[in-house]
């Protein structure tokens, strides 16, 4: 229990500090709401938000676009990660389109990508998917090419399948490096859902960033979508940690 | 230590007499012979003959890098050798063996595998049932000592107890031929001394074949029927040293003035191969330069006409 407020205080304690931070800028600086809304404001549009039934929609479009992409993402990202690390040929092969794909912004392509596969669920699941593959991949090739090579001559010497090998001795010995790739490719996989999103849609909490902002100038509404978009990446992130505590605390 | 240690002696196996092992195998080494294409050319095995009978125990001993440990992966399986070739009972071994089970110098048990998860690993590689599985490692663990140690992942035991688990693993699929490469040498000498007497109730309980490589002359004699002395690379049989110790041998044994003289004859060996400068330069010391015998002579050859710079009874050979 004593551990646990450890934990707990210093996360509330900079909270605290950041909304008063955040209330004394708006009053000393005296900022009408439509260029910064006081904390107060902006919880009180949150909640509104919430109980009208506004925000979900947006909430959920979001939500099934980050974890869809994600695993989509993720899956192709781990399959390519193997085959890097037990093929030096596919490493070259591949590597100069990875980090070509890699260099450009994600934010030049999305235009493009919208056009190409339309302004609903298509696009931005194509948009996280490239976002969220480079990580995984890289964090996979180099958490398989470090397993030790002993490991992998004990399960020779047992006959394992190149299949066995793959599944009961590298991809376990790998998994801290890969869930260190994934935890990076969930807040990458939020990005990659607002950015297709402000290239074009319908729904989704990037939408309703540009709505507030534009048609309905509601600058604490705003306000709110970002509250929730914060949200929404914070719970992903700790439930990534939390499959990691549970997969590998215990080594 | 904050590590789990287990009871020297383990629980006799749940199904009672059930054979822990496939019958031993007689194996047969012949002109196997290895070059490694590196960025050098390196020649690690030279024309290596040996016959084991079956259920013989034997030690392989020689310098650093004289290619033992090669030997040993050749004879599992998991190295081709250039030339010649062994076989099993009669039949060659073509790659890694299912009649072969291999303990390594490090324990290399799976981290996020429990005990009982290590040992079934091989089992599970085969397409065994659960069912199957349970009880064979159920067996294993019992006869190691470990059945209370099951659940215990591999970073809370001891070094020991984890080289028990190996040998466990080592033991799943019930192979005819155990090969063991350095095993012990991570103990410290207490428990080495302790795992010796128990791998060899060990070997007395499943009846394996056993090819043992060991930096340890006291471990070698004490273990084998037969010690064979490998030269520096590129590794031959220089030397092949009877051990008429009769068994059940006892840890006690290793102080009897028996195991003592054997050692000495062990340890002359080394010597002449390991390093033939010192060997020579002892030799000249003693007056008897140009009477080092040759690199290959067998320890039949050599007793004889044995130069005055051997002596089994030298006080410093036996501090």
């Amino acid at each position: 229990m004593k551990r646990r407020a450890g934990l707990v205080l210093p996360v509330v304690a900079s909270l605290v500090v950041f909304v008063l931070a955040w209330q004394l800028i708006v009053f000393v600086a005296g900022y009408p709401s439509f260029i910064l809304p006081g904390p107060y404001t902006v919880a009180e549009r949150f909640i509104r938000a919430w109980s009208d039934g506004m925000m979900w929609p947006h909430t959920q479009t979001t939500l099934v676009e980050v974890l869809l992409g994600f695993a989509i993402g993720a899956s192709i990202g781990l399959v390519t990660g193997i085959g890097l690390a037990r093929s030096r040929l596919a490493e070259r092969l591949l590597s100069p389109y990875l980090v070509a794909a890699q260099a450009t912004p994600i934010l030049a392509l999305a235009p493009l990508i919208v056009l190409w596969f339309g302004s609903g669920l298509p696009s931005k699941l194509v948009i996280c998917t490239l976002i969220v593959f480079f990580p995984v991949a890289i964090a996979t090739m180099v958490g398989i090419r470090s397993v030790d090579p002993r490991l992998l001559e004990m399960a020779r010497s047992f006959r394992a399948t190149e299949w066995q090998t793959i599944t009961r001795v590298e991809v376990p010995a790998a998994l801290p490096a890969i869930l260190g790739g994934l935890r990076v490719g969930i807040t990458l996989a939020v990005i990659g859902a607002i950015v297709g999103e402000w290239a074009g849609g319908e729904t989704g909490l990037g939408v309703l960033i540009n709505i507030a902002r534009g048609s309905l100038f509601d600058i604490p509404l705003m306000f709110a979508t970002l509250l929730t978009l914060a949200l929404v990446g914070v719970s992903l992130y700790l439930v990534m940690v939390l499959i990691e505590r549970r997969l590998v605390g215990e080594r | 230590m904050a590590t789990q240690e287990a009871p020297a002696t383990g629980m006799p196996p749940v199904i009672a007499p059930a054979p822990t092992s496939a019958p031993p195998a007689g194996i047969s080494v012949s002109g196997v012979s290895l070059t490694f294409h590196g960025a050098r050319i390196t020649h690690v095995l030279d024309g290596i003959d040996i016959a084991i009978r079956p259920r013989e125990v034997v030690a392989l001993i020689g310098p650093n890098g004289c290619g033992k440990s090669t030997l040993l992966r050749v004879l599992g399986g998991l190295i081709p050798a250039d030339a010649g070739g062994v076989t099993i009972d009669g039949d060659p071994v073509t790659g890694p063996d299912p009649r072969v089970g291999l303990v390594f110098q490090e324990p290399r048990l799976l981290a996020w595998r429990s005990a009982e998860d290590n040992v079934r690993f091989p089992m599970e590689l085969a397409g065994w049932s659960k069912a199957h599985q349970e009880a064979r490692a159920e067996v294993l663990l019992g006869l190691v000592g470990l059945r209370e140690f099951a659940n215990a992942r591999p970073a809370t035991l001891s070094g020991g107890t984890r080289q028990r688990v190996a040998i466990a693993r080592a033991l799943a699929l019930e192979p005819s031929l155990l090969l063991l490469d350095e095993p012990f040498s991570a103990l410290d000498a207490l428990t080495r001394e302790r795992f010796n007497a128990e791998l060899l109730r060990l070997w007395d309980r499943t009846g394996t074949t056993i090819v043992l490589v060991t930096h340890s002359i006291p471990e070698a004699v004490f273990l084998a029927d037969r010690v064979l002395v490998l030269s520096p690379r590129p590794g031959r049989i220089v030397a092949e040293i009877s051990v008429d110790l009769p068994r059940p041998r006892r840890i006690a044994d290793m102080d009897s003035a028996f195991v003592s003289h054997v050692a000495a004859e062990v340890r002359a060996h080394l010597v002449d191969t390991t390093d033939d400068s010192i060997a020579m330069e002892e030799a000249r010391i003693a007056g008897e330069a140009g009477t080092v015998p040759a690199v290959r002579s067998r320890h039949a050859e050599t007793a004889p006409g044995t130069p005055a710079w051997f002596d089994p009874f030298r006080p410093e050979d036996e501090a």
